[in-house]
């Protein structure tokens, strides 16, 4: 970027100053829950007193960064391609943990493994199946026989009696 | 010499089959999530963490703090060999660890990593052993007002010693308050911003927000570089780590100073990140050949690799004596701790001696079963690297989202790890320090009840904090901690300036 060569992307200030509103925008809203249930202090402080007290520093905080941002020499946080790669995987995740809650872990990991291979690298089609198998296969092995820890399954393994 | 006894003591617990054996897994899995990008320190204890549940605490902490070890010593192979920082603690041995990979000394840089991992680590720990129990002794006659102020006195020094933007430590410090504070208030019962959402009732589990803040995020982060990797190959034999060996004798003030940065590093919470920098600064500085840093000295690997090690064991003693962790990773630990219905702090050594001491002693073990094993096995764990990373992501993803599941059996608990991730994937990118934000989350509800507890006995009186000698010190210690950075350039200014190094973090 010091080449004088800029990549396009989102850049440093518009991320550092929006950032600092979205913090801001959180602690304002503590701020009113805690003064809600009263913030003050009544022999003591009362329950909101600590939050409210943290979240007004949390406030005055993003204040003061989203000036610093500003004033912040332009430059680029992250490029267009940086943050398409991120959502390549961001949204498959999404949809995994969308899966999980219908299918289980194992049935929605074996479908997330196996895809993430054929989508980004380049597999032989028996070592997707293999890996998209025995992956699960060893953590249900883990899990559910070795430490007794249960997972969220779904109808398949209904189906299979566990 | 009542702590020799104790100590022999907790080798005879720690010495069984069954927790050696523990040692060897923890610090097997601890090199695997310290050499994956993506599974650092904090979140591989926090993954695996819900699995010990079932175990005596005992090998439950060996077996967890066996993968800290593991952890620290993996950082150091990606450094080397790929000049990929495994953990943010290894960022400064990439600076000279990587040249002499490709000079060809690979095998040479590991072996002085390792040792200096090894050599800073037991120096963190002999600290432990000698000052932990006197910490505690004295801390003994604390009271809520007290273990307030050692709570400020933390939260203080994390904003006065970082390195980074101050307006972003606080922010997220308050941050991490703040979230601690959502859900059913301990003291009055209140629902404290659970905005009617039934899920919020019972909080944010601090291991849900660190295995999405350390592990999703830095997934992400290193995913905007691509998949690939390309590394050193390293072949380790006995010549190579004697060769080492012999020439350790020749940095011994280097690694002296080190460890030392590094115990005060650990111990004042500014962590071991922070202690690796300071350390290789700190060489380069005292070097006669300074030129040569950057192109492959050997000092520039042994001055971070014990200033890191020496601070992340030292972290784990003002978790043990007084209950408030140096570092992130010592914060899950002693979450574990609390899961297991220990509470730590000055009460363990008294209480729980079994425990405390068959702990200490396992330290030494487990750094000694590290170093053998690392040494053996680094061959195998640079292959972990060359297995394609569109197989490894996935896993790790899955791995993340099991471990978030397990820590309430929620659900709920995944898509929280999820958002937590983005929000750490932003952290990250916009530099705001994690560190901090973890300690508060998990701190954050007792520092609030020591706070009012303090002030329910003296009946909301503020003057509690100024009650005797002790506490009005601490008060004071935090208040001149939190001005450190001001008074420590001033102090600077007249005294013409030192070279400080500074280095990006890595993203």
């Amino acid at each position: 970027m010091q080449q004088g060569e800029f990549e396009r992307g989102l850049s440093y200030r518009a991320a550092e100053c929006g950032w600092a509103l979205i913090v801001a925008f959180f602690s304002g809203l503590a701020l009113w829950d805690s003064f809600e249930r009263g913030a003050g202090w009544s022999g003591g402080p009362q329950s909101g007193f600590f939050p409210a007290q943290m979240a007004g520093i949390l406030l005055v905080a993003s204040i003061f960064i989203f000036f610093q941002g500003l004033r912040r020499p332009p430059g680029v946080l992250v490029t267009w391609l940086q943050l398409r790669r991120v959502a390549q995987v961001l949204i498959p995740l999404t949809f995994y943990i969308l899966a999980i809650e219908y299918v289980g872990v194992y049935v929605a990991s074996a479908f997330f493994i196996a895809g993430f291979m054929v989508a980004f690298g380049s597999f032989r089609w028996w070592a997707v199946l293999l890996s998209g198998l025995l992956i699960p296969l060893v953590t249900f092995w883990v899990f559910e026989l070795q430490f007794k820890v249960p997972l969220p399954k779904g109808p398949l393994e209904a189906w299979l009696g566990y | 010499m009542e702590n020799l006894e104790l100590l022999f003591h907790g080798f005879a617990v720690a010495l069984t089959w069954h927790n050696v054996l523990f040692m060897i897994i923890g610090v097997l899995l601890g090199i695997v999530v310290g050499v994956l990008p993506g599974l650092g320190g904090p979140n591989g204890v926090a993954i695996l963490l819900p699995l010990t549940f079932g175990m005596n605490p005992t090998t439950a902490i060996i077996l967890l703090t066996a993968i800290y070890w593991g952890a620290l010593f993996g950082g150091a192979i990606t450094a080397v060999l790929f000049n990929i920082p495994g953990e943010p603690w290894s960022v400064a041995t990439t600076f000279d660890g990587y040249p002499m990979a490709q000079q060809g000394r690979a095998g040479e840089a590991l072996a002085a990593a390792f040792t200096a991992s090894f050599i800073g680590a037991i120096s963190g720990v002999i600290l432990i052993t000698f000052l932990a129990p006197m910490v505690a002794k004295f801390a003994l006659r604390f009271g809520p007002a007290e273990f307030f102020a050692v709570f400020l006195l933390t939260f203080c020094s994390f904003i006065g010693m970082g390195k980074e933007n101050k307006a972003k430590i606080v922010a997220s410090l308050a941050g991490g308050f703040v979230l601690a504070a959502v859900g059913i208030d301990t003291i009055s019962g209140d629902m404290r911003m659970t905005f009617d959402v039934p899920e919020l009732m019972n909080g944010f589990d601090f291991l849900v927000l660190v295995i999405g803040m350390f592990g999703i995020s830095e997934i992400l982060v290193t995913l905007e570089e691509g998949l690939e990797f390309k590394g050193k190959r390293a072949r380790i034999d006995m010549a190579v780590v004697f060769h080492v060996w012999r020439q350790i004798p020749r940095y011994l003030k280097t690694l002296v100073r080190s460890s030392i940065t590094g115990m005060w590093m650990g111990v004042t919470p500014g962590g071991a990140v922070a202690a690796s920098f300071m350390g290789y600064g700190l060489a380069q500085r005292f070097s006669k050949n300074r030129d040569s840093f950057g192109k492959g000295n050997i000092e520039g690997v042994l001055a971070p690799e014990s200033a890191a090690h020496a601070a992340g064991t030292s972290a784990l003693l003002p978790m043990l004596a007084l209950g408030i962790p140096g570092s992130a990773t010592a914060a899950v630990l002693l979450g574990g701790l609390m899961i297991w219905g220990l509470q730590p702090g000055p009460l363990l050594f008294v209480e729980q001696k079994d425990f405390v001491w068959g702990l200490i002693a396992s330290m030494y073990l487990g750094n000694i079963t590290g170093l053998l094993v690392v040494l053996a096995t680094v061959p195998l764990f640079a292959a972990i690297m060359r297995v394609p990373f569109a197989l490894i992501a996935p896993v790790i993803l899955m791995v993340c989202a099991i471990g978030a599941f397990t820590v309430a059996n929620s659900r709920f608990d995944i898509w929280l790890m999820l958002v937590f991730g983005i929000v750490g994937y932003v952290l990250k990118k916009l530099d705001y320090p994690l560190a901090p934000m973890v300690l508060a989350l998990v701190l954050g509800d007792r520092a609030e009840d020591a706070f009012r507890q303090a002030l329910i006995g003296s009946a909301g009186d503020l003057s509690v904090f100024f009650d005797n000698p002790l506490v009005t010190t601490l008060v004071v210690l935090s208040f001149a901690l939190l001005l450190w950075g001001p008074i420590t350039s001033q102090v600077r200014r007249l005294f013409g300036r030192p070279a400080t190094v500074t280095v990006e973090p890595s993203s």
